[in-house]
């Protein structure tokens, strides 16, 4: 076939798509093909695009390579690893012009099946496999593995890094180690001797990847609760949460058994519903454990009436939203960030409460840790914020780190010592005016301290009260205590742009490398842009700082109803036109050239002209 | 209900338990219920059972939900701390009450609205679970609160104050709470303390799932010919199947009992059930002949009371968990953090 356009000839910076078909084996194939690539050095952003769906549907497995480690989704690809019928016309629109596409060619297609400018390559998979296995299972495996092995051909991807994580998956199981092996170098040999190899997409050998670590959101954020102090753990399975909890139940095991007895220093407790597993952990806060759980959009809505009982009773409590394409069921296995309004203010009645917003796994740990601080120093429900694309893929991330002089900050707890030597006990009493009171735990003094904890009226004592001017004193220490929580909460991020500019952009949470990315391009463009991330409600004054000096602002977000713009509008009361919304909400994970593209079209309609033209 | 405050002073030679303490330690704050509340008996019934159990007051936590029995925490046990919930969720609270310290009594108070409707769900659950707790229900077949509605425990075909029928099947929470794993199951009468405080001893005393269902008088909207949950009718239909003399320890027998019927259940903390029969073939142990005789019973309109099953060797929820003996909410750094060390080791895994 002629070639219209010429092929892309690229290093170390392209997008892979494997189009599979869900439950054929190809997660744990493509999930090696791109840690191949780390392997040598080289940073990808690999992306897991499933259906909810456990056999047969579609599924897809996007890798960018990029060696300037942009882990932001970039849009479009390069090299088409199309094995599944069903997407075929849908996988073909994608491949970029002068892209290559991969393909079996067991069975032939027509050429209508096929565009004129891309490279395309075919290998007769199910005829190797077929050749080659007697067992249908193996069969499908191996073909994963053979593809695996004919696109480090293509590509230039080293063998031995192949080898080597085929050798760490199956240490031990030498029965699946060699097969494995032998599979990939069948790919391989057949590629070299029957395609037409390298592409002109190739991965190098660098060393960009240097200390960071491959880590999943869930992972790292459940490590977190660990490092954190979280003891109970209460979870209702919800994708794309289900993980988080899992892996707090893996790392327990690992850090959190007592050597000597083998029992747990920690209780996981799969309830029946969200409604149990938030009051299974109001009930371990209200006790002095730190607990957590996690879940998504739908369990928060389940969850209202609890987190108003949290708030009005004061009960410390950590929840993690990984969200997920909404309303509804929506899109449960497609991300979004549209829960803000939702937990910002959930709950019936006059309710506000903390949210942080991580922007990748080690900010997930990070926060995840802080959160139970938070928790027990402001004796309220804390929200971290995070989301599928950041819960569920794969990140290249900084290294973890822990200093072993942090301790746990308990909050205002009254000790028994200071019961017994007569100290005034007040439950809702703003000693300190800071807004928060003391507490005590169940148990403490035979004679003092104890309380009655409801979610109707109180007084300072909390004794139930029906009197107006109580319930208004409390409702305003309420919000002094949220004022308080300021100081505590990860500061926004700001970044100036060089040069002194009319324009902002506000971002949060898993748009962050995108934004990066975009900030790079403007640059590249002559276009200054100053930003700054959110990452915690209440806002800080410098959120209302930043808006204040710039003329305009973009305020990018992944849901329909500008939610982060419409609380900034609320809470800071802000002239709305400063702020104009970027919006993307179809699922996906947000990209720089969506951003760039949204920037560049409102920059034009305030008459500011790029040095060079706006990609497309 | 009272407006007077109740007097600091108590009489000085008012019986005082092993701890010294008088039956005015356990109480409570007056109680705002009806004139003649089953719930108020109840209550009395639960500062007499922990009084005479020795327990520290500070030693046990309360919880409920929402309605008129979920009140009633406030009305014992002043010195212990206590969580008035949301409607039918207690169960949940007090499972991550107990996860948080394995040290303390739990002891949850709930209404047939609270549990059998709204909280059916995790009613349910927290019994399968074996959280070691007691869960008293102050049944009243109605509504209290919001004056007098039907609740699922009223018996089909009884009568609302105003004469409306109720057409719906009764759910009947013993049955459920035998069918779910309770490992301690007895029904009883808020008019007969005789027979409610052992079993509230008992039930303290016992580790894993306590259940009691306590028939308990509406007076003000379910205590009338028609109604099933009526003192009266409750009285005359009272089935009795034992009477329980519950020893904190093993007591030589020196009564004179006819050979069969006494049934002795020795519980985990060494605490001895004596089981004195009133129903020669009535086995407490046999949770499967314990319910064809409800069910048989209840066919024929009576109220069957007592202790009802009991499997004294449950594991409860932190033994199905292998939790550390320490109460979770009492490790510090040292126990839960696993420190930079093993950051590096992890982050070195992630290459």
């Amino acid at each position: 076939m002629k070639q219209s356009f010429p092929p892309i000839e690229r290093v170390n910076d392209f997008v892979v798509k494997f189009a599979n078909v869900n439950g054929s084996g190809s997660a744990s194939a493509n999930l090696l093909f791109a840690k191949s690539i780390l392997r040598m050095g080289v940073p990808v952003a690999p992306r897991n695009i499933f259906p909810s769906n456990i056999q047969g549907l579609p599924t897809w497995f996007e890798v960018r390579i990029n060696e300037n480690g942009w882990r932001g989704r970039r849009g479009g690809v390069d090299l088409m690893v199309a094995m599944n019928p069903q997407t075929w016309d849908q996988d073909m629109k994608e491949i970029e012009p002068g892209g290559y596409l991969f393909y079996d060619s067991t069975k032939p297609l027509p050429a209508s099946k096929f565009r004129d400018d891309i490279t395309v390559i075919g290998m007769p998979l199910t005829e190797i496999c077929n050749r080659q296995y007697s067992d249908a299972r193996q069969r499908q495996l191996f073909k994963n593995i053979i593809y695996v092995g004919a696109l480090s051909a293509l590509l230039e991807i080293e063998p031995e890094a192949i080898a080597e994580l085929i050798g760490e998956l199956y240490k031990g199981k030498e029965a699946l180690l060699k097969p494995n092996v032998q599979a990939m170098h069948m790919g391989r040999t057949y590629a070299q001797n029957e395609l037409d190899w390298p592409l002109g997409i190739k991965v190098r050998r660098t060393s960009a990847v240097g200390e960071k670590i491959f880590i999943e959101g869930n992972s790292a954020a459940a490590l977190g609760c660990v490092y954190g102090g979280a003891t109970v753990a209460a979870w209702y399975p919800i994708t794309p949460s289900s993980s988080l909890a899992e892996a707090f139940a893996r790392h327990c095991r690992k850090f959190r058994t007592d050597v000597a007895t083998g029992k747990a220093r920690y209780a996981i407790v799969q309830a029946e519903d969200e409604l149990a597993s938030i009051g299974i952990v109001i009930g371990a806060g209200w006790n002095g454990a730190r607990a957590f759980t996690c879940t998504s959009g739908p369990g928060i809505s389940l969850m209202q009436e609890f987190i108003g009982l949290a708030y009005f009773a004061e009960i410390p409590a950590v929840i993690f939203d990984i969200q997920r394409g909404s309303p509804s069921t929506g899109m449960p296995t497609r991300t979004q960030q549209a829960d803000i309004i939702s937990c910002a203010y959930a709950s019936h009645g006059d309710t506000k409460h903390v949210l942080i917003f991580p922007q990748d796994p080690k900010e997930a740990f990070e926060f995840a840790a802080l959160s139970f601080d938070l928790a027990d120093r402001l004796q309220t429900p804390i929200f971290v914020m995070m989301d599928l694309d950041i819960g569920m893929q794969d990140w290249l991330c900084e290294p973890l780190v822990w200093d072993d002089a942090r301790r746990l900050d308990r909050g205002k707890v009254m000790t028994y010592a200071e019961l017994e030597a007569g100290k005034d006990f007040g439950r809702y009493l703003d000693v300190d005016g800071d807004g928060i009171p003391y507490r005590t735990l169940p148990g403490t003094h035979p004679k003092r301290g104890s309380f009655f904890t409801r979610g109707s009226t109180k007084d300072p004592y909390a004794r139930y009260t029906e009197d107006g001017a109580t319930y208004v004193d409390n409702m305003q220490r309420l919000l002094r205590k949220l004022e308080t929580s300021k100081q505590y909460l990860p500061k926004p991020v700001r970044r100036d742009a060089g040069t002194k500019t009319r324009f902002g952009a506000i971002y949060f949470g898993s748009t962050a490398p995108a934004m990066e990315e975009t900030l790079a391009a403007l640059a590249g463009q002559g276009i200054h842009v100053d930003t700054l991330r959110i990452r915690a409600f209440p806002f800080h004054d410098e959120i209302a700082d930043f808006i204040a000096s710039h003329e305009q602002v973009f305020v990018v977000e992944q849901n329909r109803d500008a939610q982060m713009r419409m609380l900034l509008v609320n809470e800071l009361a802000i002239d709305a036109a400063k702020l104009v919304s970027i919006l993307h909400f179809d699922g996906t994970p947000i990209t720089a050239r969506f951003i760039l593209r949204e920037i560049g079209e409102k920059l034009a309609m305030f008459n500011v002209m790029p040095l060079r033209k706006v990609a497309p | 209900m009272t407006y007077l405050a109740k007097p600091r002073l108590h009489h000085p030679e008012l019986p005082k338990n092993k701890l010294g303490y008088t039956h005015r330690d356990y109480e409570g704050t007056v109680s705002t219920l009806c004139a003649g509340c089953g719930h108020d008996s109840i209550s009395g019934a639960i500062i007499q059972a922990f009084f005479e159990l020795d327990v520290q007051p500070h030693r046990v936590a309360k919880l409920s939900g929402i309605g008129c029995s979920s009140k009633t925490p406030t009305y014992f046990l002043g010195n212990s701390h206590g969580f008035n919930s949301v409607h039918g969720r207690m169960p949940s609270v007090l499972t991550g009450a107990n996860l948080a310290n394995r040290d303390l009594i739990y002891f949850g108070v709930s209404g047939d609205g609270d549990s059998a409707s709204i909280g059916l769900g995790q009613f349910a659950h927290v019994i399968r679970r074996g959280v070691n707790m007691v869960y008293i229900v102050e049944n009243n077949g109605v509504y209290g609160l919001t004056k007098g509605q039907f609740s699922a425990t009223a018996d089909k075909g009884s009568k609302a104050k105003r004469g409306a029928v109720n057409n719906e099947e009764p759910i009947d929470m013993v049955m459920l709470a035998l069918q779910l794993g309770a490992s301690f199951v007895a029904r009883s009468f808020s008019g007969d303390k005789e027979q409610l405080v052992p079993l509230i001893r008992a039930a303290i005393a016992h580790q894993g799932a306590a259940f009691i269902d306590v028939i308990s008088p509406c007076v003000a909207f379910n205590n009338h010919p028609g109604s099933t949950k009526s003192y009266d009718f409750v009285r005359e239909h009272n089935d009795a199947v034992n009477r329980l003399d519950f020893m904190p320890t093993r007591t030589e027998i020196t009564a004179d009992y006819a050979p069969g019927t006494v049934q002795e259940v020795t519980q985990h903390d060494g605490s001895v059930l004596r089981l004195r029969k009133l129903h020669e073939d009535y086995d407490a142990s046999d949770k499967i002949a314990a319910m064809t005789y409800l069910q048989q019973r209840q066919a024929a309109g009576e109220v069957v009371t007592g202790l009802l099953y009991v499997r004294p060797d449950a594991d409860d929820l932190h033994q199905l968990l292998k939790t550390v003996d320490v109460p979770l909410n009492q490790l510090g750094e040292k126990e839960l953090i696993p420190g930079a060390a093993a950051l590096e080791k992890f982050n070195a895994s992630l290459r």
